[in-house]
């Protein structure tokens, strides 16, 4: 078991190389999407939830199940949900060129 | 179950790295995030197919009352908003994994393994903190608490001996799991440790907050990930854990502070008149036309919102002036200081919103050397990001900061409703430049008068 943890541990900090690696390049413009995006991606915690509130040998751990995928949930949909409001509100200008002078 | 379950576990958690990196990318952010909800969808899917899994009452419950509340937030939220509600979110995140760890411990009974217990309390201790740290940072943002720091003395020895008080209380669960008092402790002492170490942190420093809260709840989910011994929760929650961290740095680069300054050094104020000033300087007033005969013959415009603007709900109106400044053939583009806004990139989103395209918007060091060869600096309720004492006034708290190079450019346009201080508490040299021009006015007020005399 403990070979188990330490296998774990492994994942982690390569999954944190990893993350590094990723976010290090997103650009100032999408960091507010990014934020609330990872946020929802946080949320995953949903899945441990899951297997608390159904597992019924003991009350107790089903309701702090039940507690734990209601405030996941909300975390999940909202967090995605209001990125993709947030990422949809980014547009080019489709008039821009248009005098034969580009901004860029 | 278990064989097939991870291997979708790695695929959801290779989807959720595709979502990350097609986030980075203005054209294909919104596919990243479609990826990332793909991920999440399987994830949860093949969970509810796992046998350990007996009653599906809770479950459905569970998810049914989190997604309908989510859901209505998500879409009745204004972006001005978003801020707190990030910080809100983070704050369930981090609940939600402290009480699956709470949960995995009953459901032990006491008879745990070492290493289980301890990353239960770790679980408990992370996920804690973040809920009662991100509803202190709501409620600051919100305005339901006052911004200006809380400090009272000996503030950083309390906070030690609770984090002392937690790792011994964690020992002795360690050393007795059946004993559960003390996994109550902790989660009762990690909520206070929430508490005090945001209340002395500023108003204005609270992007640094969320941004460090949204690491924690993703530190929250790896633990539990511990707790469950399930990969996914490991990955994801170390890929948010490294993104919160990311954005914390960027955020305290632009602020030249580090994280330490930030957390524990209480800087900033509700804002108010400059202190020490005791000259007597000459501000010239001017007018809306003022404003636009200036407009009218200039050939390019920069930009500079801050959140002044936001407050005045003026983004509308702008780019509504900016239309007609482009049809006129004046190029106009936005500069965007890192930390104009409340949360990292807030301000391109409050701008987005206000349908200004994309690529007008630039980053501070992609157009800071453009403002030599600019005609008209257009600055709209911000403040400290444009004020020259952050280049040589030493003794000043900003000193050291990146600014805008607003100063350079032939003409600067100042619209702010007072000459009142921005958080920093440092008078701003620009104002009382010959060059230029303040416009004494609340920025929709005032914005709306320059597109009435432009059309004029």
């Amino acid at each position: 078991m403990s070979e188990g943890i330490l296998i774990s541990v492994y994942v982690f900090v390569l999954a944190v190389f990893v993350g590094i690696e990723l976010i290090t390049k997103v650009p100032p413009l999408l960091h507010t999407p990014l934020m609330s995006g990872s946020n929802a991606i946080s949320g995953i915690t949903v899945v441990g939830a899951l297997l608390s509130a159904g597992a019924g040998e003991s009350r107790l751990s089903a309701i702090l199940g039940l507690l734990a995928v209601i405030f996941a949930t909300i975390n999940v949909v909202g967090g995605f949900m209001v990125t993709d409001r947030m990422l949809g509100m980014f547009k080019k200008d489709k008039k821009k060129n248009r005098e034969g002078e580009s901004v860029k | 179950m278990t064989s097939i379950a991870n291997w979708v576990y790695l695929l959801c958690a290779v989807l959720f790295i595709l979502g990350l990196k097609n986030l980075g990318s203005a054209k294909t952010a919104r596919r990243g995030n479609l990826l990332a909800m793909l991920a999440m969808l399987l994830a949860v899917v093949v969970t509810l197919l796992d046998q350990q899994i007996l009653s599906f009452t809770f479950i459905f419950t569970g998810l049914i009352i989190g997604s309908a509340i989510g859901a209505v937030v998500a879409k009745k939220i204004q972006m001005t908003q978003m801020p707190e509600m990030v910080a809100l979110f983070n704050g369930l995140g981090g609940a939600a994994s402290a009480l699956v760890a709470s949960a995995e411990f009953f459901r032990g009974n006491g008879d745990l393994q070492i290493s289980i217990v301890a990353t239960i309390c770790l679980s408990v201790l992370i996920g804690t903190v973040t809920l009662s740290g991100s509803l202190i940072a709501f409620a600051k943002l919100k305005g339901i608490m006052k911004g200006a720091p809380i400090t009272y003395r000996g503030q950083h020895v309390i906070n030690g001996l609770i984090v002392a008080m937690v790792l011994v209380f964690a020992i002795m669960l360690v050393l007795d799991p059946s004993n559960w008092k003390m996994l109550i402790g902790i989660l009762a002492l990690a909520a206070v440790l929430g508490i005090t170490s945001v209340i002395p942190i500023g108003g204005a420093d609270m992007p640094v907050v969320i941004s460090l809260l949204n690491s924690y709840s993703g530190l929250a989910a790896a633990a539990t990930g511990f707790v469950i011994s399930n990969n996914i929760l490991i990955i994801s929650g170390a890929l948010v854990g490294a993104s919160g961290l990311i954005l914390t740095n960027i955020m305290c680069v632009a602020m030249n502070r580090s994280l330490g300054n930030v957390l524990f050094a209480a800087v900033g104020s509700d804002g108010g008149s400059a202190s020490g000033s005791t000259e007597q300087k000459q501000v010239t007033r001017y007018t809306a036309e003022d404003a636009v005969m200036m407009l009218d013959s200039a050939q390019s415009v920069i930009i500079i919102p801050g959140y002044g603007l936001a407050v005045a709900q003026a983004q509308h109106i702008l780019q509504e002036m900016t239309e007609i400044l482009m049809e006129r053939n004046i190029q106009v583009r936005y500069a965007i200081h890192p930390v104009a806004g409340r949360m990292p990139g807030h301000m391109n989103v409050l701008l987005a919103e206000a349908s200004v395209s994309y690529d007008l918007l630039y980053e501070m060091d992609a157009i800071n050397d453009d403002f030599k060869n600019t005609d008209v600096a257009l600055v709209i309720g911000a403040n400290d990001i444009i004020n020259p004492a952050a280049r040589h006034k030493k003794e000043s708290a900003l000193y050291g900061m990146p600014i805008l190079n607003v100063d350079k450019a032939r003409t600067v346009m100042i619209v702010k409703r007072s000459l009142s201080v921005g958080f920093a508490g440092e008078d701003n040299e620009l104002f009382y430049d010959d060059k230029t021009m303040m416009l004494f006015a609340d920025a929709k007020k005032m914005v709306t008068e320059i597109v009435h005399a432009l059309k004029a």
